[in-house]
């Protein structure tokens, strides 16, 4: 393993040109015609990069045998357990709260509602000077105000000796209302839909090039489509759980939580405390999928009844608070219009949504994003539009955006190939642009057919017959879909500092989110390739805000934004240790210039010449060496946040950065009762490089699998009258079992991207892109039925 | 969960001596569990049956076959004699709940299972079998896994069990034990339409204990399958099924058994099915004017009236294969 020794950076090339298969193991060379070849042999393995390997979990032993805790499982001395009162309403004033009887139960500490709770500062306003004021997921001051603003939202805490004490004594509290008028059908509010609001922190949602109204209406072909997909709920595997311990004015906080500095610096904001006072652990967090992105009410309540109480509380919210109480996808209703020449190419691309928000927060979901950027349409017009209920804000979920909007553009290509009576592969080669459709931006990198002509060539696509229920195996009717993934390529500021110690072990301290993805074992891999060190001798320390401050994990973007700061840490660190080699007589590097010494084998060398960090080290009579990355003073980190948006603005003005990939898809369905089973998968991705093979395709896999549950069963119901979800349990939210997931076929093109660090495009969010239109267009390939309405259940095939 | 107290019956004699109201056995615990934990049942004693011992699966001299009540759902599938001589009953119980729930679960409880309405956990809205003549919330709302069959202003919810709609297809009768005595209640009569008592359930008596469930020897039951139709492939309730037996001779229809799941407050015998199919041609329109036939009493509610086309379907296709002699 290898590395010139310079200075990284956004635009630094990737040292390989090579890549694995992750799903296989095997080695592919060159860069337009992979090859699949066989598993390299340890010999020939030892000159490639550890990057890529698909090593074990460094943490999965201790996942495995319980070793890892997670939020919930601190057993602090005098530990007390907290419950959530949720409203019944959808909006109104509480006018009482009768607590009476949850406070005579027998082990209830206390019993906190807005007339008894501990003041709270509301949360701030969003400002782009401070990131970290877009932490909370609701506006709401809970427990500091008798106004309900929806079906669901906590309105006191019970706290008592153990868990069962505080659930019974939760139910035993009584709120009265006074309810007011509330919106919260959110197809009956269609009508009322508004533009999106400009926000300085978010990208423009819209966005035309030509009149593609006027060229939809001219277009010898066209298709003109309706669709909506449902609210959907997170469902990570560990509900949101928060243990809160005050010692005097400090504040410890366990939590599972995706974003640590934003959740620490929310809460310092709520109880008037400065930073330095509060902590925030969150060394393993049971699945996020955005769910944990933001700072939900158990977050804040858990501290509020550690202080009113004055005892150590664990809130470990249950599955039905988190329906209640934490945002998920919001519920979508998209029209995709496609215009083209009789050969199949577009002339106009039209796609608009609308979606919902909370009165009380959500964020605009980007669902005509993959829009912006797959075809070649000589007129685009996209638009979203909103709808504000009384409802629970909604906050990002897996892909937001495009993982519905390319349901819906994905459909609409397939029937326009049926309209055309082109291949559906046929007809995206003839529309892929050159250049960014609507600005013609230049693509960082770009290789979506590529993935179509593998995965075609994996799936075998062509032994698909185009026409509608023309493939049958016994009984079942057998459909083929495709459809292109396509998530865009985000980076975030991190602070790393790395610690080279005179025995050749190394520490890699960042306050980075293992949220189930492998995030510790990429970075492990990253510091060795970095550093020439084995992963064995690599220790890395995240989860905690004591560290230096990560990035959220979310927008695919942990592994990039990490690793972008890892490798300039890592390059101070050799620099020091080349700089102190060379004031030594003895060593082989004296005289040798920087640009030619490489990280290997456990020291630097140039070819054969060098020696190992613990000689260096030791001859110069260090310890340790170490690179630091990021500021920890409040005026380095505005300059390090300033430094950040400059290059962010810089990048966006220059690149369009995207994962992409195609999905292949073959189903079965009971002609007798509309039975939709999903027999086969074939997902190709393009996520730039691989650093783990086997995490990132379990990355895709999940996101594939979650894909499915958004295809065929996941819909959260939300009753028109009341506002209250009706479904908030496993039991009847239905996510896929196993028996609903076949072999799912991952290949990753594990090309670099040449303007992300270490050429790393993201793998979490791309996976679950496409999967529902692929989906639905093997369905119509086995049915000739068109379903435009997610989830996909048998009645409407019937 | 409220605290209640517990004891531990040693024999049905203790058990049902000490049941009175407030107290619930406690058998497989996977469902009653469910509910005191939800807040929709909560006793202040819980009896366990548990070791009771109710486990046996008996052949008698006339083909009778006795089934303990707290065999163990895993166990009742799994029995040989179960799989050659019913089938469809072994089917039924392996496409319920999940390996670890039918490990627990026993026959007396999978009886006594509670809808799975939606309304009827959530104690925030109306219920009339949670909470007589507080409203029913299903009606007018989220109804699409609802009953099609025998509902009432007062109730449209389904019985929620799989083995059920097989005992009521081969005529089972429930045995039930209380300081009174021993009675036999037959299965189609165990279970009770909602009318406008929906809160009451059953035939049984709130002090009666369920002891065993006799299955009467029935040579068409080898001839028969259980088909499950469900939103995923696995762990979800039906939103229809069809327990189906089918002997046919020369053609013709000599012996059926037909009941269907999903579609009541009770699983429901095909009596009208039945009567239009026996002697009747073994061809697929006969099966269809058959299951026309049974469904034409069924009323849609606002979001569920597929399941009628559903029900109809899935009887046709189920008849078809054991007609053509399709293993299941």
């Amino acid at each position: 393993m290898t590395l010139p020794v310079h200075e990284p950076g956004a635009s630094q090339p990737h040292p390989r040109g090579t890549g694995r298969n992750p799903a296989t193991g095997t080695r592919r060379t060159g860069r337009h015609q992979p090859r699949v070849t066989t598993r390299v042999d340890s010999g020939e393995a030892e000159q490639f990069s550890v990057l890529g390997r698909p090593l074990d979990r460094v943490d999965g032993h201790a996942k495995t045998t319980g070793r890892a805790r997670y939020s919930a499982e601190y057993a602090y001395p005098n530990l007390a357990h907290a419950a959530l009162v949720c409203s019944t309403i959808p909006r109104g004033r509480i006018t009482a709260i009768d607590t009476a009887a949850a406070a005579a139960l027998p082990g209830v500490l206390a019993v906190l509602t807005h007339h008894n709770a501990p003041a709270l500062k509301p949360p701030q306003k969003p400002t782009p000077v401070n990131l970290a004021t877009l932490a909370p997921g609701t506006t709401v001051n809970y427990l500091n105000t008798d106004e309900v603003h929806w079906n669901g939202q906590p309105v006191a805490v019970v706290v008592a000796e153990t868990v069962d004490i505080a659930l019974a004594a939760a139910r035993l509290v009584r709120p009265s209302y006074t309810e007011l008028p509330s919106t919260l059908d959110f197809k009956a509010a269609v009508p009322d839909a508004h533009p999106q609001r400009r926000n300085a922190m978010l990208m423009p949602g819209g966005g035309s090039k030509g009149d593609a109204e006027a060229a939809l209406a001219a277009a010898p072909v066209s298709v003109d489509l309706r669709f909506t997909t449902p609210m959907h709920n997170h469902n990570a595997l560990e509900p949101h759980a928060t243990t809160a311990v005050w010692d005097g004015d400090e504040l410890t906080v366990h939590d599972g939580t995706q974003n640590i500095d934003w959740t620490r610096r929310h809460l310092a904001h709520r109880f008037g405390l400065p930073l330095a006072r509060v902590r925030v652990i969150s060394t393993f967090v049971g699945g996020g999928f955005g769910g944990k992105g933001s700072v939900w009410a158990g977050t804040i309540l858990a501290p509020l009844a550690a202080r009113a109480t004055g005892r150590p509380v664990r809130l470990m919210l249950t599955r039905e608070d988190v329906y209640r109480t934490v945002g998920g996808r919001t519920p979508s209703i998209q029209r995709v219009a496609l215009g083209a020449t009789a050969d199949g190419r577009l002339t106009s691309l039209i796609h608009t949504s609308i979606t919902q928000l909370g009165r009380v927060g959500g964020h605009p979901e980007q669902v005509v994003s993959q829009s912006r950027h797959l075809y070649a349409a000589e007129n685009i017009l996209v638009e979203q539009r909103q709808v504000d209920l009384d409802a629970v804000a909604n906050t990002s979920m897996r892909a937001p955006g495009e993982s519905i909007g390319t349901y819906a553009l994905e459909v609409g290509m397939d029937e326009l190939a049926y309209r055309v009576g082109l291949d559906p592969i046929e007809l995206r080669r003839r529309n892929e642009p050159e250049r960014n459709p609507l600005d013609g931006k230049a693509f960082s990198h770009r290789r979506v057919l590529e993935t179509f002509a593998i995965g075609a060539e994996r799936f075998g696509w062509a032994a698909r017959t185009p026409e509608p229920g023309s493939m049958r195996d016994g009984r079942w009717l057998v459909g083929m879909g495709v459809a292109a993934a396509y998530h865009p390529a985000w980076q975030l500021p991190a602070s790393v500092t790395v610690r080279l110690a005179a025995d050749g072990s190394v520490v890699v301290k960042c306050a980075f989110h293992e949220i189930g993805v492998g995030a510790a074992t990429a970075q492990a891999q990253i510091t060795a390739h970095a550093l020439g060190v084995p992963v064995e001798a690599i220790r890395v320390e995240h989860g905690d805000s004591d560290l230096p401050a990560g990035p959220g994990a979310g927008g695919s973007a942990q592994t990039a934004s990490v690793a972008s700061s890892l490798l300039e840490a890592c390059a101070k660190v050799r620099r020091e240790v080349f700089e102190l080699a060379g004031r030594s007589a003895d060593s082989p590097l004296r005289g040798r210039r920087l640009a030619d010494v490489r990280a290997r084998a456990g020291g630097l060398f140039a070819g054969a010449a060098g020696e190992t960090y613990a000689r260096i080290l030791t001859r110069a009579g260090r310890s340790h060496v170490d690179g630091v990355v990021g500021s920890t003073s409040r005026l380095g980190e505005l300059a390090d946040q300033a430094r950040f948006v400059a290059k962010f603005l810089r990048d966006g003005r220059r690149w369009v950065k995207a994962a992409s990939g195609a999905q292949f898809c073959e189903v079965r369905v009971d002609p007798d009762t509309g039975e939709v089973r999903v027999s086969r998968w074939a997902g190709v991705f393009d996520i730039g490089t691989v650093v783990n093979a086997k995490t990132a395709a379990s990355q895709l896999r999940g996101g594939i699998v979650m894909g499915i549950g958004l295809a065929l069963g996941e819909e959260t119901l939300v009753d028109p009258a009341t506002g209250r979800i009706v479904n908030a349990t496993l039991a009847e939210y239905h996510v896929p079992v196993h028996a609903d997931v076949p072999h799912i076929d991952v290949t990753c093109l594990d090309d670099p991207d040449p303007t992300m660090p270490l050429g790393v495009l993201g793998a979490g969010e791309v996976g679950i892109t496409g999967v529902g239109a692929a989906v639905a267009n093997a369905v119509f390939h086995a049915t000739g039925r068109r379903i435009r309405d997610l989830p996909i259940t048998l009645d409407k095939l019937l | 969960m409220k605290d209640f107290g517990y004891l531990a019956a040693a024999d049905v004699a203790t058990a049902v001596r000490e049941i009175r109201p407030g107290a619930k056995f406690l058998g497989g615990g996977t469902n009653l569990v469910d509910l005191m934990r939800e807040g929709v049942e909560s006793p202040d004693t819980v009896i366990d049956i548990s070791r009771l011992p109710l486990t046996g699966i008996d052949t008698g001299p006339d083909g009778t076959v006795r089934i303990g009540a707290l065999v163990r759902n895993s166990d009742l599938a799994a029995h040989p004699m179960i799989r050659a001589r019913f089938p469809m009953l072994a089917q039924a119980v392996l496409m319920g709940a999940s390996g670890q729930l039918r490990n627990m679960a026993t026959v007396g409880g999978n009886l006594l299972q509670r809808t799975r309405c939606p309304y009827f956990y959530d104690g925030t809205l109306p219920c009339n079998k949670r909470e007589p003549g507080s409203g029913c919330a299903a009606i007018g709302g989220f109804n699409r896994m609802h009953a099609i069959l025998g509902t009432s202003e007062s109730c449209i919810a389904t019985h929620p069990s799989d083995m059920c709609v097989a005992l009521a297809a081969l005529d089972a009768t429930v045995e039930v034990e209380s300081v009174r005595g021993t009675r036999r209640i037959p299965l189609l009569d165990f279970h009770r339409l909602p009318g406008d008592t929906p809160h009451v359930e059953t035939a049984l008596e709130p002090d009666e204990l369920i002891t065993a469930v006799e299955l009467p020897a029935n040579p068409v039951a080898a001839l028969s399958r259980y088909r499950k139709v469900r939103d995923r492939a696995s762990y979800a309730f039906a939103l229809v099924s069809v327990a189906a037996a089918l002997r046919v001779e020369d053609g013709r229809v000599a012996a059926v058994r037909l009941a269907l799941g999903g579609v009541a407050a009770k699983p429901w015998r095909a009596v009208e099915a039945e009567r239009v199919l026996t002697g009747a041609p073994a061809t697929d329109a006969e099966f269809d004017r058959a299951a026309g036939a049974e469904l034409a009493q069924a009323v849609p509610q606002s979001a569920n009236g597929f399941k009628i086309e559903l029900a109809k379907r899935t009887i046709t296709a189920t008849l078809r294969r054991l007609a053509e002699g399709t293993p299941a």
